[in-house]
C-alpha cells in the first residue's frame, strides 16, 4: 500500500487532523534536508513535501524562490535528492511528496523519472505546472507505480472543474487557501469553509489545506476546517534564518513541533 | 505535401491549446480558468464585428497603420540577388510591431472589466506598447523588466515612466526576459481578479500563442497584399527575428499555405553556439516545457533552464514560440541565427545604405538577408520585417563599435 494513503486512513480511525509540511530539498544542503526529515517524523508530521530546486520556479514567493536557489547552489539535482529520500527511508517510514515542476519530470521522461522516484521510496508527487488536461499518460505511469498524483483545487476553480480535477487525483486534495504565489499570510481566507464544503460535496479524498499558514493559531483554524494543514513558507523562513548554524535541525524541529500540535489539538 | 493540411491557416493550435506536440497549458491550477476565460471571451471577440471595427479604427487612427513595405533599393544593388522589401514595423507608433498586440489585448481586457494592466517586457518595446495603450485607455499600469534590460534598454525605461506605467526591474535569475516573465505570472495569479497579463510574444500557456499570433498577422496580411499589389506576385521568402516568435509568425502566418513562399526565422547566436552564450533554441535546445508550454528551450541535462546571451535583449530568451516549433518540425519553416557580430554589422549597413536604424534584434533578420540574397537571382523577392526601430540600441551599438563623441 502507499504510504500517503496508509497514513490518511489512519488519521482518519483516530480521529486526527494530518499536518504536511513542506521545504525545500536541498536547503542549505542534502544532509540537513535528512536529519531534518527524521526530525519531523519525531515531531509528528504527518506528510513530507520536498519541493526539487527549479531555476523558474514561478508559483513560489520569494522564501520559497530563495529556498530553490540555496538548494541549486547546494548542487541538489533529482538524482541526488532521490538518493537522500533513500537514505530517509533507512530510518523512517514518514510519506513522502516531491513538490516539483515538470519540466525536471520532462527532461528525463515519465517513465524513467516515476520509476526512480518509486524506487527510492517517494510516495506521491505534486507537479505545479501539470494540469489534469495535460497528464493523461502521467497517471497511468503513477497509478502503475503505486504513487499518487496529487492535484492542486484554487479559489479560481470553477465548481464543475473541482468535480474533473478531485476524480482525476489521488492520495490527497491540495486546496490552496488563496490565489496567488506560495507565502505567509497575515490571516486565514474568509471564505475557507464554504469552498471546503463545497470540494467535500465532491470528493472523498482528504483534502489539504495551504498556502499562508504560517502560526499554530491560523493551524488550528484551518485544521478545523479540512483533513490537513499543509505549512510551507513559515518553516523555510526558518531554515534560511539558522543557515548553516549546528542547532538548525534543533531549533527548526521545534517551531514544526508547535504546529504539529496546535494540528493535533483540534 | 502531407504536412500542408495540417499546418493550414486557423487549424492550429487544436482545441486544447496544441501545435501538434507542441503548445499546450502547463500552468499552476490557479491560472487554469483564468486562461478558460480568457479564450473564451477571445472567440467572442474574434467573431465580434464591433470589436474588430475598433481595433481596425485604433491600429489606423492611433497606430497609423498600415506601414510601408518598402524596397530597399541601395541594399539590393549592393548585394547583387534578389530585390529585398521591408516591412517597416519601425514607422509604427512607438516604433515596434509589439502595438498591434498590446493594442488588440486592451481592448479584449476592456471587455472582460479588468482594470489593471501588467506585462513582463525584454528590450522593452513590449513595456512601452503596453504603457501607452494603458495611458490611452487610462488603465493602471505595471511592467515587470530584468534589471540587466532595464540598464541596456534605457531609454524605454523612461519612455514607460512618462506614460504613467510602473516599472518594475526584476533582480532574480540572469536579470533579463525569462525573470520578468516568472514575475508577471506571479502578479497576475495574485491579482487575477482585476488584472490582466498582456503577454507580449507568442509563446506561453494557451491562448497567448494564438491570441498573440492573431493580432501580430496584420502585418503578414499587409505585406500580402502589398507585395501583391507592387509586384503582381508572391514573395520567395519572409525573413524574421525570433525570440519568442511574435514578429515572425505575424509575418508569416498569412502565407503558411503559399508552399512557394520560404520562412526563414533568425535566432540570436550570442558569442557562438556554446553552452549559455546564446539564445539559439533550435541550434542548442531540446524539447522541455517553460512557463506554460511545451517546446524548444535551452536546459541542463536535469532540466534547469539554462543562462542565454544575446546583444538584443527581445532575442535574449531560453524558449521559442511552440507555434514555431511546430512549424520547424513539420518542415515549413527554417530556422538559422545571428551572432552579436553579425547583427551589428547589419545594424550598421541598414543604416548607411538606407537610413534605417533597425532594432537590435531586427538586425538579426538583416543580417540574415544579406547572406541569403546574394546567392538569390535578380527576379527573387524577399522581404524582411524590421521589427522595430533601434533609438533604443544606439548607446548600446555606439559604445561596442567605439563611436566618439565629437570633441
Amino acid at each position: 500500500m502507499n504510504r500517503i494513503v496508509d497514513q490518511f486512513a489512519r488519521l482518519k480511525r483516530a480521529g486526527q487532523k494530518g499536518f504536511v509540511v513542506y521545504i525545500g530539498a536541498g536547503d542549505p544542503d542534502l544532509e540537513t534536508t535528512r536529519q531534518l526529515a527524521l526530525a519531523f517524523d519525531r515531531a509528528g508530521v504527518d506528510v513530507l513535501e520536498l519541493g526539487v530546486p527549479f531555476s523558474d520556479p514561478l508559483a513560489d514567493g520569494l522564501v520559497n524562490q530563495l529556498a530553490a536557489q540555496r538548494g541549486l547552489e547546494s548542487g541538489t539535482t533529482p538524482p541526488k535528492l532521490l538518493e537522500t529520500v533513500a537514505a530517509i527511508r533507512r530510518d523512517s517510514q514518514i510519506p513522502i511528496v516531491l513538490y516539483i515542476y515538470f519540466n525536471l519530470i520532462h527532461r528525463v521522461g515519465l517513465e524513467s523519472f516515476i520509476a526512480a522516484a518509486a524506487a527510492a521510496g517517494v510516495d506521491g508527487l505534486l507537479v505545479l505546472d501539470l494540469p489534469p488536461e495535460e497528464s493523461e499518460r502521467y497517471e497511468a505511469l503513477m497509478s502503475a507505480a503505486g504513487l499518487c498524483h496529487i492535484y492542486l483545487v484554487a479559489p479560481t476553480t470553477p465548481d464543475d472543474r473541482m468535480a474533473l480535477i478531485v476524480r482525476r487525483g489521488s492520495g490527497f486534495i491540495y486546496y490552496i487557501s488563496r490565489a496567488g504565489v506560495t507565502g505567509m499570510q497575515a490571516s486565514v481566507a474568509g471564505n475557507l469553509a464554504s469552498q471546503i464544503a463545497k470540494l467535500r460535496a465532491h470528493t472523498g479524498l482528504p483534502i489539504a489545506v495551504g498556502f499562508g499558514v504560517s502560526n499554530p493559531e491560523q493551524a488550528k483554524t484551518v485544521a478545523s476546517h479540512g483533513d490537513a494543514v499543509v505549512v510551507g513558507s513559515a518553516i523555510v523562513n526558518q531554515i534560511a534564518e539558522h543557515g548553516r548554524s549546528p542547532t538548525l535541525v534543533a531549533q527548526v524541529s521545534a517551531f514544526v513541533k508547535a504546529l504539529a500540535d496546535a494540528v493535533k489539538s483540534v | 505535401m502531407g504536412y500542408m493540411s495540417s499546418v493550414a491557416s486557423e487549424s492550429l493550435p487544436d482545441a486544447t491549446g496544441h501545435f501538434g506536440p507542441f503548445g499546450g497549458r502547463y500552468v499552476p491550477e490557479t491560472l487554469m480558468h483564468p486562461l478558460q476565460e480568457l479564450e473564451q471571451e477571445y472567440f467572442r471577440a474574434q467573431a465580434d464585428p464591433a470589436f474588430q471595427k475598433e481595433l481596425s479604427y485604433y491600429l489606423r487612427e492611433f497606430c497609423g497603420r498600415p506601414t510601408p513595405l518598402y524596397l530597399a533599393e541601395r541594399l539590393t544593388r549592393e548585394l547583387g540577388g534578389a530585390k529585398i522589401y521591408l516591412k517597416r514595423e519601425d514607422l509604427v507608433h512607438t516604433g515596434a510591431h509589439k502595438i498591434n498586440n498590446a493594442l488588440g489585448q486592451i481592448l479584449l481586457a476592456r471587455r472582460m472589466g479588468k482594470t489593471r494592466i501588467i506585462a513582463e517586457t525584454g528590450a522593452g518595446q513590449h513595456g512601452v506598447a503596453t504603457a501607452t495603450v494603458s495611458a490611452m485607455f487610462g488603465m493602471k499600469c505595471v511592467i515587470y523588466m530584468g534589471a540587466v534590460d532595464c540598464e541596456r534598454q534605457i531609454l524605454n525605461v523612461y519612455r514607460m515612466k512618462m506614460l504613467g506605467a510602473e516599472v518594475v526591474p526584476v533582480h532574480a535569475g540572469q536579470k533579463t526576459l525569462k525573470e520578468a516573465v516568472n514575475e508577471a505570472m506571479r502578479d497576475w495569479v495574485t491579482n487575477l481578479r482585476h488584472t490582466h497579463y498582456i503577454l507580449g510574444t507568442a509563446y506561453g500557456a494557451h491562448p497567448y500563442p494564438l491570441i498573440v499570433r492573431n493580432f501580430q498577422r496584420v502585418m503578414g496580411d499587409e505585406a500580402r497584399a502589398q507585395i501583391l499589389k507592387k509586384e503582381g506576385r508572391l514573395p520567395d521568402m519572409l525573413i524574421a527575428c525570433v525570440g519568442g516568435g511574435s514578429n515572425a509568425i505575424g509575418l508569416f502566418y498569412p502565407f503558411l499555405e503559399d508552399a512557394s513562399v520560404k520562412l526563414v526565422g533568425v535566432e540570436a547566436g550570442g558569442l557562438g553556439i556554446r553552452p549559455e552564450q546564446h539564445a539559439a533554441r533550435f541550434q542548442g535546445g531540446s524539447l522541455g516545457v517553460l512557463q506554460g508550454t511545451r517546446s524548444y528551450i535551452l536546459q541542463d541535462e536535469f532540466g534547469q533552464i539554462q543562462s542565454t546571451h544575446s546583444v538584443s535583449a527581445g532575442l535574449d530568451y531560453a524558449a521559442v514560440g511552440p507555434e514555431h516549433a511546430w512549424l520547424r518540425d513539420a518542415r515549413r519553416a527554417e530556422y538559422s541565427y545571428a551572432t552579436d557580430d553579425k547583427a551589428l554589422e547589419a545594424f550598421i549597413k541598414l543604416a548607411r545604405m538606407e537610413g534605417i536604424i533597425p532594432a537590435l534584434e531586427s538586425a538579426h533578420a538583416v543580417a540574415e538577408c544579406l547572406v541569403r540574397a546574394p546567392k538569390m537571382s535578380k527576379d527573387a523577392l524577399i522581404i524582411v520585417n524590421i521589427s522595430g526601430r533601434g533609438d533604443k540600441d544606439v548607446s548600446q551599438v555606439a559604445d561596442k563599435i567605439g563611436l566618439q563623441m565629437p570633441q
